[in-house]
């Protein structure tokens, strides 16, 4: 039985990830040589950080020489959200997970690989989790290489249509759990509508993005979390 | 490679990593209080839904491709296909838009 729980069942729900990393980190590389970094440089971060939106914001940081504190806040800021998705993460652990585990898959916990674990209707095992993070982290620091070496060789066609592949996937895991319970459809559009506003709304879109998204999603699960309270009952898992 | 580099990358990965592991490492028992568990069910979706919209829709050269993107895979994702169908034809639909835009001239 347990398929589900498999390293390879791990291994194929990591393939769409890993798929969507390379061409975002191959867009991370051009962008990191673009502003003065070195291959080597580049390949570290991506390495080391695993991070899509915090990466982004550091390369400028580092380029222009800014101070460590400025580094330290903005990586601060734009991943905090990463905590909310290990105290969420954490309790979807079987207990095949150790505390040995938990510290290196903490390094791999991205914001699709969170995604994918959190949409799984059971708790998942550590054999799965590796198998998970596995394809999506070589393809973040593979991507960056390819990307900070070759520069252009692909055509702005397919880096373009690449780009909506994570995309894609979210709309994948966020549809069919709003079209099976009907606050969870309700407090993501709420979520859209505080997105959109931020985004749209001029004094409001200086607000950085890592603060955004906690903000908003924040915001509306809370909302409804409060509602589901009221109604005195546990929201449908 | 330059003199500050390490120390930035020290600083970055530090936090970050400090960011993702503390959480998951202190906190281990299973959490009992109503609001949070709704709270926690909730978050991951609306988090997803933040930074989908409207972000998406600068993802690619040009909106309407993007548009062609989203119904696709706004399609695909009610019908319940997997992750990796609805990212491959959502892909699919931005290229091809791309290119029949390409053909026209923009």
């Amino acid at each position: 039985m347990k398929k589900e729980n498999t390293f390879m069942q791990g291994i194929v729900d990591g393939l769409p990830i890993c798929l969507g990393y390379v061409s975002v980190a191959f867009a991370f590389g051009i962008f990191s040589v673009g502003n003065g970094l070195s291959v080597s440089e580049a390949v570290l971060i991506s390495m080391t950080n695993v991070t899509s939106a915090g990466q982004l914001s550091a390369v400028p940081i580092i380029a222009m020489g800014g101070s460590f504190l400025e580094l330290a806040l903005t990586q601060c800021i734009i991943n905090l959200r990463y905590s909310l998705m290990s105290v969420s993460l954490s309790q979807k652990f079987d207990r095949s997970i150790r505390l040995l585990d938990r510290f290196l898959l903490a390094f791999v916990n991205t914001d699709e690989v969170f995604a994918v674990a959190s949409s799984k209707p059971h708790r998942v095992s550590r054999r799965y989790m590796y198998g998970l993070i596995l394809t999506p982290y070589l393809g973040w620091s593979l991507g960056t290489l390819v990307g900070a070496l070759a520069g252009d060789i692909f055509p702005t066609m397919l880096t373009s249509a690449l780009g909506v592949a994570i995309y894609g996937m979210f709309i994948a895991i966020v549809l069919p759990a709003s079209k099976k319970s009907r606050s969870t459809a309700l407090c993501v559009l709420l979520a859209i509508a505080l997105s959109c506003l931020f985004r749209f709304t001029s004094g409001l879109s200086k607000v950085p993005t890592g603060f955004t998204i906690i903000l908003c999603a924040v915001a509306a699960s809370a909302v409804f979390a409060l509602i589901d309270c009221a109604k005195g009952r546990e929201a449908d898992a | 490679m330059s003199e500050n580099f390490p120390i930035y990358l020290l600083v970055m990965a530090g936090v970050t990593y400090l960011v993702r592991m503390l959480p998951m490492v202190l906190i281990k028992k299973e959490i009992q209080n109503k609001f949070i568990l709704a709270f926690l069910h909730y978050i991951p979706y609306a988090v997803l839904a933040v930074m989908t919209v409207p972000a998406v829709f600068f993802a690619t050269s040009c909106i309407p491709s993007a548009v062609v993107g989203v119904v696709i895979a706004v399609i695909l994702a009610y019908f319940e296909r997997s992750l990796l169908t609805v990212a491959f034809g959502s892909c699919a639909g931005v290229f091809l838009t791309e290119w029949i835009l390409s053909l026209l001239g923009k």
